[in-house]
């Protein structure tokens, strides 16, 4: 189980696919063996880089749910549940919001699950056992996507089965276009466009003050908006959209851990999606700022680092993402000073500041107009 | 100095002081007991207003309960206080026995160390017949009032009452006023006196002593009377009387040498043989010529002609011989079905999660008879962090005070009750934790530390029953803990096939459009054990009674008692088919009936099945009933397995043999 990741929706391979662990379960059973599903450990400790693929996958570690203890039993009895509940959505041509999946089960008696997350990471457990994605499941996130405002047009399939055009500073309201749910080819393509880079930002405030400055416009910039940590179709978004148009992704955030994750789900991949890694991430991203350097270079208004900040950075020093010299020596030094910034702390110097010199000193140092940088790890 | 005058006076004649010592002499006279006692009422249990209380009480019911035993009649008691005035308390008691005869009135209320018990060798309450009479000489002194004592002893003739005083240079009662008036009940004894005490500080205790005095007491009926008028009724829990006591002679290993002497004086018997055989217990022909010859004496010679040295190389002789223990029908112990019933029943507010109990057979100490039975009553709503209560009991009293200095405590102290899961610092000393521990010695001979009879003595052999009581009681503790933690594991694996599995199968055969595969070999393989499990069930039996071991003298007709059925179910989850024995523990003094299937063999203390070839999946359904006992008092089945790893098996243990 597990390989490439399918990009078209074949779903009669899903539906072998998921019949494929019913039959597990059932020839164990047959057997007389207690029936138990392999998955891949999705923790810290078993990723590691795929060289072709440029990205963090799983390792070989594995996890096992048996029949022999009672969670094991209940988490067994849940996937059976769901799995069926798939197949007859993929039969109805139906499609369930994750959080709707959840209040099905209200209705599986024994197997009703306990809460939300235990239902998401189900679906996640299936991504992984199977290759699908969650789509493939017809299984829907509650996830908002970003906004985009540039010069770029999209062509969107709408609801009514119309294909719209959708130029992303002219057809758009200041709050810009948003990216659905579903960014697959069938679903959404890119046309025209006319810029360097695409920059993604983490606050929404700092993305209405590039849209306010015309930043889209004086640095031939395509803005997204993340809102926060990024939805899988963001990611997705700006992965295709980079790789389709050849275009460098700059990521732009608050100075502190939490964001530094940010940029490691758009560049490397998530822990928790790194079986999907390749198809999310966009191993050429690079990280603009705001960096600890950045901090004490520009005398940026902070705050102090809380117990947790600190621990979440050390932990980043283990992280075999953030292994290389750059993020060695940013983590340590943000440890020494003990300080985190915000993004918009850059409007000490003025509103203004952020596009007339901060960006575009950082943009000349890393010289981004135009070559992605190989992220090669040694 | 002039002889005559010395002679006529009786005095000693010394060189220059013998006037000195005939004054003295003038002054000595004898001091009557009531008058000793008077001047040192704490040794008799007087010593403050709260103690006076108690022990007035207390005195008087046990009064009563002695004489409604020695007449075979259910005590019904009636404990009344009144609380007229600050300090003084009127005390009334009264029973439904057998009555006082005129005539005895006094002799028995007001006159010390009159009785019919001291000379007897058997367990009773009061030995030295002091009780009730100081309770009415410790009325008398502080509030000047006299005793009144209602009294009837047969039911188509009325009542006596009679007003008494005690008058303390003879030792005798005086009669005040006697009358006559009607009372409604058949016979009985009625006390009421005066007394000067704590009513607001000792009450507690009087209640708490009542309370205490039902548990050991099954068979006694209380009603208490507080000043405020509340009543509270302590019921019965046994209909049936204790078995009695029988007076037994003396054994040799508890005789004084001065008590030798003084019986071979007074026995009839011409020979030194026949007086050991008569006079003293656990004597038969061989041991008395044992002894005889150990002595060097003569078994033919006259016990009036022996020498004081004769006398003691006979008591020698004693020591050196291996006598017999005495017999013990001299005892009367509770027995552990009416203990745990009288438990229950005094517990049910506090819903103890269990109650167990142990009885050693009887033993003896310097020639005495004894006899330790013990409870344990644990859980429920019972504070954990705090010492557990200490009851204690003597031939049925319960003893309130100097819990300290008592061999119950003491005992109690020196088990480590850290491996049975109560705290103990250190490892000595009284346990912390949620329990109530229950200990009775019965005896012909309780060695009290002092006269007022509030604590026992440290005499080794009785500490070391004790102790061996409570480790015997411990353990069944224990080893109902480990079962129910181990059931408790296991059930979650039950719940695993019974109800999830199942589903897990159904589904995934759904989804494929398969049968549905068969899940007898995945069950064993995730239970992997053999399962026993019972139900214990009542059901009210009609018609006559039924005749049980406990009771000699039946109480009339009573409407039929109850059926105690169990179940008990054993399923093999392990991959091969199982063979082995199983035991189920029954109480003494129940009557087996209906077993299915037929058991291998029935004893009075278990029920053994051969159980043969259990296949794989498959159960035994063993159904069993007992009567004889009361609804409750058999509520969980003992298991015990042989011939197979008790590590496989989930509710029962292994057996050890008888």
């Amino acid at each position: 189980m597990g390989g490439r990741i399918n990009m078209t929706r074949d779903y009669s391979n899903v539906i072998s696919k998921i019949d494929g662990i019913a039959e597990k379960v059932y020839s164990d059973l047959e057997k007389a063996e207690i029936p138990s599903l392999q998955l891949s450990t999705r923790t810290k400790s078993n990723i590691r880089f795929d060289d072709n693929l440029n990205v963090w996958k799983y390792g070989k570690n594995k996890t096992e749910r048996a029949a022999s203890s009672l969670d094991g039993a209940y988490m067994l009895l849940r996937t059976m549940y769901m799995v069926d509940f798939i197949k007859d959505m993929i039969k109805q041509k139906k499609s369930s919001t994750l959080r709707e999946t959840y209040y099905i089960s209200e209705g599986w008696n024994l197997a009703k699950f306990s809460s939300q997350n235990e239902s998401d990471l189900l679906a996640e457990d299936l991504e992984v056992i199977t290759g699908c994605m969650r789509e493939d499941f017809k299984l829907r996130p509650e996830e908002d996507g970003a906004r985009v405002i540039g010069n770029l047009v999209v062509e969107e399939v709408t609801r009514n089965n119309t294909k719209k055009k959708i130029h992303c500073q002219d057809d758009v309201g200041d709050a810009g276009y948003g990216i659905p749910y579903n960014v697959e080819k069938d679903k959404l393509t890119f046309k025209q466009f006319d810029a360097d880079f695409i920059i993604a930002i983490e606050t929404g405030g700092m993305f209405d003050r590039l849209v306010e400055n015309g930043f889209d416009t004086s640095s031939r910039a395509i803005l997204v908006h993340l809102k926060g940590q990024p939805a899988r179709s963001t990611r997705r978004f700006i992965k295709r959209l980079s790789e389709e148009k050849n275009l460098p992704v700059l990521v732009f955030t608050d100075c502190d851990p939490w964001s530094f994750r940010i940029y490691g789900s758009i560049a490397y991949g998530a822990i928790k999606t790194a079986h999907i890694s390749e198809y999310l991430a966009t191993p050429t991203a690079q990280y603009l700022g705001v960096t600890p350097s950045d901090i004490v270079n520009y005398k940026l208004p902070t705050d102090t680092l809380t117990t947790e900040d600190v621990n979440a950075l050390k932990s980043e020093l283990t992280d075999p993402r953030f292994e290389d010299e750059f993020w060695k020596h940013e983590i340590k030094l943000q440890l020494s000073i003990g300080k985190k910034s915000e993004q918009q702390a850059l409007a000490k110097y003025g509103l203004d500041y952020v596009t007339d010199t901060y960006l575009p000193e950082k943009l000349a140092e890393l010289g981004a107009s135009k070559k992605p940088k190989s992220k090669k790890k040694t | 100095m002039d002889a005559q005058f010395l002679q006529e006076n009786g005095g000693i004649i010394l060189a220059n002081n013998n006037a000195i010592a005939y004054d003295l002499a003038k002054k000595q006279k004898e001091i009557s007991v009531a008058e000793f006692f008077e001047r040192n009422k704490h040794i008799l249990g007087f010593g403050n207003p709260t103690r006076a209380l108690v022990t007035s009480v207390k005195e008087g019911v046990d009064n009563s309960l002695d004489a409604c035993e020695e007449a075979d009649i259910l005590p019904e008691i009636y404990v009344e206080v009144k609380n007229p005035s600050e300090e003084e308390c009127t005390i009334i008691i009264e029973d439904n026995g057998p009555g006082i005869i005129k005539q005895q009135i006094p002799h028995v209320f007001a006159r010390l160390l009159y009785g019919s018990r001291f000379h007897a060798v058997r367990q009773s309450r009061g030995q030295q017949g002091i009780g009730i009479s100081a309770v009415v000489l410790y009325g008398q002194l502080t509030t000047g009032k006299h005793a009144k004592i209602t009294s009837k002893i047969e039911a188509d003739r009325p009542a006596v009452v009679v007003e008494l005083a005690m008058d303390t240079v003879k030792n005798r009662g005086e009669v005040i006023n006697q009358d006559i008036t009607h009372w409604d009940k058949p016979t009985g004894t009625r006390i009421e006196v005066n007394i000067i005490a704590d009513y607001k500080r000792g009450k507690r205790f009087i209640y708490d002593y009542l309370q205490s005095t039902s548990i050991v007491n099954p068979h006694a009926r209380i009603t208490y009377k507080e000043a405020d008028g509340s009543e509270h009724v302590f019921e019965r829990t046994a209909d049936i009387l204790p078995k009695k006591s029988i007076d037994i002679q003396p054994h040799p290993y508890g005789v004084e040498l001065g008590t030798l002497i003084k019986m071979a004086k007074e026995t009839k018997s011409r020979k030194l043989a026949s007086f050991l055989k008569t006079e003293f217990s656990s004597m038969g022909d061989r041991t008395a010529n044992a002894v005889c010859e150990e002595a060097k004496l003569d078994r033919n010679m006259n016990p009036t002609d022996m020498t004081r040295d004769q006398f003691a190389a006979l008591h020698n002789a004693f020591k050196k011989v291996k006598i017999m223990a005495p017999s013990t029908d001299c005892l009367s112990p509770i027995g552990e079905t009416l203990i745990r019933r009288s438990l229950k029943s005094e517990t049910q507010e506090i819903s103890p999660e269990f109650i167990f109990t142990a009885t050693r057979p009887s033993s003896v100490y310097s020639g005495n008879p004894f006899q330790v039975e013990v409870g344990i009553v644990y859980g429920g709503n019972l504070p954990k962090d705090k010492p557990i209560k200490i009851l204690r009991f003597a031939n049925r009293i319960p003893l309130l005070y100097q819990q300290g200095d008592c061999a119950i405590t003491t005992a109690i102290e020196s088990i480590d009750w850290r491996r049975y899961g109560l705290e103990q610092p250190s490892g000595n000393g009284i346990p912390i934790g949620p329990a109530i521990f229950l200990t009775h010695v019965a005896s012909t001979q309780i060695p009290y530390t002092s006269e007022s009879k509030e604590a026992i003595a440290d005499v080794e052999a009785i500490e070391n029953e004790i102790k061996l009581a409570f480790r015997e009681c411990a353990r069944k503790v224990q080893t109902h803990i480990n079962k129910k933690v181990r059931r408790v594991k296991t059930r979650e694996k039950f719940d695993l096939i019974t109800k999830i599995l199942p589903e897990i199968a159904k589904k995934s055969a759904h989804m494929l459009n398969k049968p549905v595969p068969a899940l007898d070999k995945v069950i064993t393989r995730i239970m992997d054990v053999v399962w026993i499990e019972d139900l214990v069930e009542y059901e009210k039996a009609r018609g006559k009674q039924v005749q049980t071991k406990l009771d000699v003298n039946p109480q009339g007709e009573r409407e039929g008692g109850w059926i105690t059925k169990s179940t008990i179910l054993v399923v093999n989850y392990k991959n091969k088919p199982q063979k082995f024995n199983l035991y189920s523990i029954i109480p003494k003094d129940a009557i087996v009936g209906t077993v299915k299937p037929k058991p291998a063999k029935i004893t009075d203390t278990y029920i053994k099945w051969s159980l043969d070839n259990i296949s794989p999946t498959n159960k035994v359904d063993i159904y069993y009933e007992l009567a004889g006992l009361n609804k409750g008092d058999f509520d969980e089945n003992d298991l015990y397995v042989e011939n197979i790893n008790p590590a496989y098996v989930i509710g029962a243990d292994k057996w050890e043999g008888e």
